[in-house]
């Protein structure tokens, strides 16, 4: 009768998996999952609101889609273009500034295109594309990938050629490419300082206004998608401009950095 | 080189210590691909045997595509089961985007061919052996193909397992149609993409290593259970 208990055994197993509770699905960028903030912000949540958080890691171009198709119930990403024609095609009810981090140049130690020296972020990319040295782009419509490809239009420059690129992974596969390459690649500040497989990698570029990253949260349309949970995302919202995120999002650092920057204005 | 052997003793740590978020992923794989092989196994077995067993027209061209079916592409197969179940998708109103569910049911489209296939391949052999005992019996089709499974038990627990293997290491479809969300549907396998892309390659290899030993600790229950391998039979 070996066969009954294995078949009981997995039937035990099948259902000490079973969950409980509210359950809210919001489409995250991999640069936000990938800072850690996720990880301190979360269990805060739960306990304060009764809402589980559950986070889809994807780019920002994916995670509008995710929010278009009524697939999750909140947004949060930071491409302020493709977000502000996202709540015109009221797929959104409303978009709402939560924070903001910044990009940063990061490339060999040994530098050869000079991007330390560039007193601006258009100015270290202009050098890149002259040096013809290798750059990795994310290449995957995130919101990362969008303000490279602003940055490039900025210094004048088509990027192309072998020296270029596109991996259409996340942020931190892009990384890892970057370093296995030696490469240059732009990357948000709070994947950059987690990131653990840093190589010959450093820092070379950081400061420039251009290189602003403004994260927004977005509650999908209940109009359009009747399922999605209204109630839970204004809940959420109202904890994400709380006070008490606030000192959660100032007080999160790594090493001595601190990553985020709240800006969320009441309403 | 490095690597590797800080993946070895970061597995060890993390299975002495019974750390809690890899006992829930462990969990949620076995209880994902268990399932699927469940479901895929009760489809594809008795299938298998009924192609064997019966002579129709079209037979050596589903035989074909069974066998062209068992190099499915998971990607492919996440992406059309991402499509119909999404919100806007033919079967949205369900809601099972995201969960469990639909990587089981990713999982059973993988797999179901290749359990098919296999047991297809055993049960034929078997049916030229006992053709003229089970004819003279003048047992139904029916009959023929309970006799048949479980005759070749063995060699279908193989098919069976074989879909196991394919599933429990699959990572294309079931991050696709589970999005690898913590504490829903993060598994082993989108844990281990996820932290390589973090970086974390030694965490990433622990894993991988646990994976790995799963995979062998589940044949190896499974030989032991059913008794394949007993010093008194070839």
């Amino acid at each position: 009768m070996t066969f009954k208990t294995a078949i009981a055994a997995i039937s035990a197993l099948w259902l000490a998996t079973a969950a409980g509770a509210e359950e809210l699905k919001m489409a995250v960028t991999t640069s936000f999952a990938n800072s850690g903030l996720a990880e301190i912000l979360l269990p805060e949540i739960e306990k304060d609101t009764g809402i589980t958080v559950e986070l889809l890691v994807v780019g920002t171009g994916q995670a509008l889609k995710l929010g278009e198709a009524g697939d999750v119930d909140a947004v949060l990403v930071h491409s302020k273009a493709a977000e502000e024609e996202f709540v015109a095609a009221g797929h959104a009810t409303h978009r709402r500034e939560i924070m903001y981090n910044d990009f940063v140049v990061v490339g060999p130690a040994a530098d050869p295109a000079g991007v330390k020296a560039a007193t601006a972020a258009t100015e270290a990319f202009a050098g890149i594309a002259a040096a013809q040295a290798p750059f990795v782009s994310r290449g995957d419509d995130s919101g990362t990938h969008k303000a490279e490809l602003k940055l490039w239009k900025a210094a004048g420059i088509e990027p192309a050629g072998d020296w270029y690129k596109a991996v259409g992974q996340g942020m931190g596969a892009a990384l890892n490419t970057a370093a296995g390459m030696d490469a240059y690649i732009l990357s948000d500040r709070a994947s950059w300082l987690n990131f653990e497989n840093k190589a010959n990698l450093g820092l070379l570029f950081e400061g420039d206004k251009a290189l602003f990253n403004q994260y927004a949260y977005l509650p999908v349309n209940p109009e359009k998608h009747a399922h999605v949970k209204a109630d839970a995302a204004k809940a959420l919202e109202d904890w994400l401009t709380s006070d008490k995120a606030k000192g959660m999002i100032e007080g999160y650092k790594i090493g001595d950095q601190q990553l985020f920057h709240f800006n969320a204005e009441a309403m | 080189m490095n690597d590797i052997f800080e993946g070895l003793t970061q597995a060890a740590r993390l299975v002495v210590t019974l750390d809690a978020d890899l006992a829930e992923i462990t969990l949620r794989s076995l209880q994902v691909t268990v399932t699927a092989t469940l479901i895929a196994s009760a489809i594809g077995l008795p299938l298998g045997a009924w192609i064997a067993v019966n002579r129709f027209r079209l037979r050596r061209i589903v035989i074909v595509v069974l066998n062209a079916l068992m190099g499915l592409p998971p990607v492919v197969v996440g992406l059309v089961v991402y499509v119909i179940l999404s919100r806007s998708g033919p079967l949205g109103v369900l809601g099972l985007l995201f969960t469990p569910t639909a990587m089981i049911i990713a999982q059973v489209i993988i797999i179901t061919p290749i359990i098919a296939s296999i047991s297809h391949q055993a049960i034929r052999e078997l049916w030229a052996d006992y053709h003229d005992l089970l004819i003279s019996l003048h047992a139904t089709r029916r009959q023929r193909i309970a006799t048949l499974l479980w005759d070749g038990r063995r060699a279908l627990m193989t098919a069976s397992l074989a879909g196991f293997g394919r599933a429990i290491g699959e990572v294309g479809a079931i991050m696709i149609v589970g999005g690898n969300i913590d504490h829903a549907t993060r598994v082993l396998t989108t844990a281990i993409a996820l932290e390589t892309g973090k970086g974390d390659f030694g965490l990433a290899l622990a894993l991988g290593f646990v994976l790995i030993a799963l995979a062998i600790a589940v044949n190896l229950a499974l030989h032991v259970l059913s008794g394949t391998e007993r010093g008194s039979r070839w």
